[in-house]
């Protein structure tokens, strides 16, 4: 076996040849191709804006910027949002609480309170399901573990945002039949009461 | 008559400060939209609808309802006139800048030296602001930018002195007649190779005087947080500010005086002679002016946003070692030149 020595590691990691020629030194023709670089950005960027703004419109993207709330980032198809508890076609919540997820859950963030199902033919269902979000670190990890593809992790909300700091989704919330979020209500209600 | 010419001066005054203060809001938009530009991004663009036009007026606003901080530890008086300093070297000079044939608050017959004077007050304010902040970044900043802006003054005024050979004049106005007649006659294309040089020259060693990038390490922000200005805030500092777009302006508008051409236009025709209309004369002359010297800080903005900042000893060596002999030997054959020209 042929032992490398650590310069010939450093050569063949680093690779960097270091150009000290007469232009490298005089720096006014770097100074002029730097400038060149930025000279090209600046006048195609205002090529093409002054374009846009004459209505027509082009497929290609100037600037690399988003004005965030009016344009959004495209999402990818395998996003991880926030999550979500599926129903079947009958409109019965799918979870049968196993408690596979609060146990694979690294956050301790699931919490499932498991009761006897009013549907005869099923075992189980959760009477209180719990996530504390503020743990949740979107490992997805619940979703992957559910047998029943109960959990999923699809929704594409980008503001997960609260005024308090206990965000902790119900199941109904999770569910989707409740669309108004519990927890700032309960600020708004802190708020009144005079309690900070 | 008496009467007459104080409100004519007292009317030049107050354009003239409004003109700074409207320029330095409408350069700071421009710098963010160059560098935005220039970087791929959009810079401002929310504030007052079209492309963020009114962004700077929201920043003054806030600087103006700021608190007024001024730290315990400081030297009060030296502290709190400092900004003012600098800003009136700033604001003086523009009594000798001519911004048409008609239009310039005095022509002084030794107009140039006035100029080279006054814009040295600035680094007294700096320093001034640095050693009374009580703090070591803004002590490095002001200690630096002293450094810097005495030893580039030399290479500045060596190159100043070209033109004014070529005009035997250190008259403002006179510089800029000598150019008359399209953009040939301006000193830095009519008197190849030497105005050429000078002007190079005297743009990047003004770039030194005025602390802008690639010469910013007074106020280096990755190593001295904000320099001499590190521990002003509201009012005080947006005065550092305004005085810093000033300086920007008066380098470019000198550059713009004496190597291209001052109020004339590129070709003849497009200028307007106080024959014709004094008013019109000053209108045209001023446009023709702030073009160019808006252009300038343009190439300013865009060097700022091309290279990295120089050290303190590569600054000095660029001085010392390589302005400084080029603008002597230049001084030196423009002299030989018009000796022998006669």
């Amino acid at each position: 076996m042929k032992y490398v020595t650590i310069q010939e590691m450093n050569k063949k990691v680093t690779n960097i040849t270091i150009e000290s020629g007469v232009a490298e030194n005089i720096y006014w023709i770097e100074v002029l191709r730097g400038l060149w670089v930025t000279n090209r950005h600046f006048w195609t960027n205002i090529w093409w804006h002054t374009f846009r703004l004459a209505g027509i419109k082009t497929k290609k993207r100037v600037s690399a910027t988003y004005q965030y709330p009016e344009e959004r980032r495209p999402i990818h198809h395998r996003w991880r949002g926030r999550h979500r508890l599926t129903v079947k076609q009958n409109g019965d919540m799918r979870c049968t609480a196993c408690m596979m997820c609060e146990t694979v859950c690294p956050c301790d963030c699931i919490h499932i309170t498991p009761g006897e199902s009013p549907d005869p033919d099923v075992e189980k269902f959760p009477e209180q399901f719990y996530i504390d979000t503020l743990r949740c670190c979107f490992c997805g990890l619940c979703a992957e573990a559910c047998p029943v593809d109960a959990i999923r992790m699809d929704v594409i909300e980008t503001e997960l945002a609260g005024y308090t700091r206990d965000i902790i989704y119900t199941r109904e919330f999770l569910l989707g039949m409740d669309k108004d979020r519990p927890w700032e209500e309960w600020k708004v209600k802190r708020e009144r009461e005079g309690v900070s | 008559m008496n009467v007459l010419e104080l409100l004519i001066a007292v009317a030049f005054m107050v354009g003239v400060i409004g003109f700074v203060s409207l320029f330095a809001l409408f350069a700071i938009w421009m710098e963010r939209k160059v560098s935005a530009h220039m970087q791929d991004r959009l810079g401002p663009m929310e504030t007052g609808g079209w492309h963020g036009w009114s962004q700077t007026i929201a920043d003054t606003v806030k600087l103006l309802l700021k608190e007024d901080i001024i730290p315990t530890a400081v030297d009060q008086p030296l502290f709190r006139m400092a900004p003012y300093i600098v800003f009136t070297g700033a604001l003086a000079s523009f009594a000798v800048i001519p911004f048409a044939a008609n239009l310039i608050g005095a022509d002084l017959n030794i107009g140039v030296y006035y100029l080279v004077a006054v814009s040295s007050l600035v680094v007294i304010g700096i320093l001034m602001a640095g050693w009374a902040s009580n703090n070591k970044w803004a002590l490095y900043g002001a200690m630096r930018s002293a450094a810097q802006m005495v030893s580039y003054e030399i290479p500045v005024v060596l190159s100043l002195l070209v033109p004014v050979l070529l005009a035997q004049s250190l008259s403002m106005q006179k510089l800029v007649e000598i150019q008359a007649g399209g953009f040939w006659h301006w000193t830095v294309f009519s008197h190849l190779p030497f105005a050429l040089v000078a002007f190079v020259i005297y743009f990047w060693a003004s770039l030194a005087e005025v602390n802008r990038t690639p010469f910013d390490i007074p106020e280096a922000e990755s190593e001295l947080v904000a320099g001499y200005h590190v521990e002003y805030s509201g009012m005080r500092f947006a005065m550092f500010f305004l005085a810093e777009y000033a300086n920007m302006f008066v380098v470019a508008a000198v550059a713009a005086t004496v190597f291209l051409g001052g109020w004339h236009a590129p070709l003849p025709f497009l200028e307007l002679s106080t024959e014709v209309s004094w008013i019109g004369s000053a209108v045209v002359g001023t446009a023709w002016f702030v073009v160019k010297a808006t252009f300038l800080v343009f190439v300013q903005m865009w060097l700022r946003w091309t290279l990295p900042r120089l050290r303190v000893d590569q600054l000095m060596r660029i001085c010392w070692k390589v302005f400084l002999p080029f603008s002597f030997a230049n001084v030196l054959l423009v002299s030989l030149w018009l000796a022998v020209k006669g």
